[in-house]
């Protein structure tokens, strides 16, 4: 292998990684404030999807607003799937908030089964993300460049909300200390409900980013880039920001590249993200950034 | 300003408070002491709302029974935990900003925050220092520091002396009588009876969920069974 097909193997493993990284926010947000692995952040990414399909293909919206309108609608179901469905268990043993969360998982997919259908939707892809380009014998598609910066811009975005504004302050303390925060007199459903706000839309982005690298959307689109996430999240270090997007980036560039060297076992592309999974829970269960496990008071 | 009447606390099926009534004037430094397992944290919590009660707690005739902390937080109660509970991960200025998280004043958080610092200038030395590097003493004195930074009514804390070396009890203790000076209410727990009767305008006896004593401070350090079973005296 050469040396411009591995810049183009890296190109791919970046931008993967960064979707990989935009979904794995939520997991791990939601996992540092209430303890709950949310099993149905991969079906909100999928809603997310459908959404913007629908806007661009029924509403005849600009593919801009179409998506931040879906961007946005996401983000209000997972509030509604927040207070609908976790809120009533905030004080019930943690087993029961994760069975919820798979039966809120089989309720989307279901349910966009019914109402979306089963078959394949084809997502469009906007002609300035679909050009070919031809640098300097480096052959990639425009959205390869593009969702790397898109994904960055975002998550810049919330790294600026967790650490320099005032319900970012809040997230991180709640985080910590959910009793001592509300002796602050911070609302703390309205700051979790804010997480899973912001963990939505980051989803809801990439997964259409997702659909415009590999553009065939169905009800079941969400289970395998949620189950990546996640692995990234827990790679990364669970409850931390900073390791959903490492572990998102490597898990991203660790696939791409081994199937790019390692054709002959280009079949068990997606069990290698399981494997790491295995590998970080025997050996470093806490994850790469991720702090020793502090039972919660 | 604060009443609390027949205050009843239930865990699952232990009978925490067993119907304490007492009041705390404004201005005034109230202290409750007693036992370990007493009931005092529960009190307190109560207090906030951290724990459901039966009863009546009222703070300047509003009824605190069945709202939400915050609520009650932002009706003027602030509280320093037992064992301080600052934020590790946060800087020491963001925790005092989480005092003052629910006020939108910024002008008067500012002058706030040149207080605290006034009143413990080590802070201001460590504004931008994680809280969990703080020694224990710090890390009581931003506990005090972010209690205050609500600007509240009525101060309580949860045996501020605990676990802090004598010379560091002793400012504390100090810092809480100043702080009242200045005009604020408080409500003080505490193991340390004799440092909190000494302080204290008047006190509470609190033995297994029930007040079985109360007296000016001064009467209850002169009192025969005080002195026995909590100044260790025979
Ligand atoms: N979360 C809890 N669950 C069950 N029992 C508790 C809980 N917290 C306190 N208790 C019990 O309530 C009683 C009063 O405790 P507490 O208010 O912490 O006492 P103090 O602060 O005076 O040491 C004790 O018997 C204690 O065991
Ligand atoms: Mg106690």
């Amino acid at each position: 292998m050469g040396f411009v097909d591995l810049l183009q193997q890296l190109a791919n493993g970046v931008s993967l990684g960064s979707l990989y990284a935009l979904v794995a926010i939520g997991y791990t947000m939601v996992y540092g404030i209430i303890r709950l692995i949310n099993f149905a952040h991969g079906d909100v990414m999928m809603v997310g999807c459908y959404l913007a399909y629908f806007g661009v293909l029924m509403f005849h919206m600009p593919w801009q607003i179409s998506w931040i309108v879906a961007i946005g609608l996401t983000s209000l179901l997972g509030v509604s799937i927040y207070v609908g469905a976790y809120r009533p268990l905030r004080r019930a043993p943690r087993i029961s908030a994760l069975i919820t969360a798979i039966g809120v998982s089989f309720l989307l997919e279901s349910l966009g089964l019914v109402i979306f259908g089963g078959r394949p939707k084809a997502f469009p892809r906007p002609p300035i993300l679909d050009i070919g380009l031809n640098l300097k014998g480096v052959y990639i598609m425009s959205f390869t460049i593009w969702i790397p910066v898109i994904a960055g811009v975002l998550l810049l975005c919330l790294v600026f909300l967790v650490y320099k504004t005032k319900v970012g302050m809040a997230m991180r303390a709640v985080a910590t200390d959910m009793e001592t925060t509300s002796l602050m007199g911070v609302n703390i459903d309205r700051v979790i409900a804010i997480t899973f706000a912001v963990g939505s839309a980051l989803a809801a982005a990439g997964g259409i980013m997702w659909a415009i690298r590999f553009p065939q959307i169905n009800p079941y689109m969400g289970i395998m880039p949620g189950l990546k996430a996640f692995i990234a999240a827990v790679f990364g270090g669970i409850g931390n920001i900073f390791g959903a997007m490492l572990g998102g980036f490597l898990l991203g560039m660790i696939e791409i590249l081994v199937v790019a060297f390692m054709p002959h076992i280009a079949g068990y592309r997606d069990a290698i993200a399981f494997a790491i999974l295995i590998a970080v829970l025997l050996f470093k269960p806490t994850g790469l950034l991720g702090e020793p496990l502090r039972e919660k008071v | 300003m604060l009443v609390v009447e027949n205050l009843h606390v239930f865990y699952g099926g232990i009978h925490a408070l067993k119907g304490i009534t007492f009041n705390v004037p404004q201005g005034k430094i109230v202290t409750l002491i007693g036992a370990n397992g007493a009931g005092k944290t529960t009190t307190l919590k109560a207090i906030c709302g951290l724990v459901d009660a039966k009863g009546s707690i009222r703070l300047d005739d509003v009824e605190l029974v069945g709202k939400p902390t915050h609520e009650i937080v932002r009706m003027g109660v602030s509280m320093v935990p037992e064992g301080r509970r600052v934020f590790p991960n946060l800087t020491v200025m963001e925790n005092l900003l989480m005092g003052a998280y629910h006020r939108d004043n910024r002008d008067e958080v500012e002058e706030d925050l040149r207080w605290i610092f006034e009143l413990f200038p080590r802070l201001k030395e460590r504004a931008w220092q994680k809280a969990g590097t703080l020694s224990g003493g710090e890390q009581q004195m931003l506990a005090l520091g972010r209690a205050l930074m609500s600007r509240p009514k009525l101060l309580m804390m949860d045996e501020p002396s605990l676990g802090l070396a004598p010379l560091l009890v002793r400012e504390v203790f100090e810092v809480i009588k100043h702080i009242n000076e200045e005009g604020r209410t408080i409500l003080l727990i505490e193991q340390n009876a004799r440092a909190a009767l000494k302080i204290a305008h008047y006190g509470y006896v609190l033995e297994t969920g029930k007040i079985t004593m109360e007296g000016t401070g001064s009467d209850l350090l002169n009192d025969d069974r005080v002195r026995k079973v909590y100044l260790g005296e025979s």
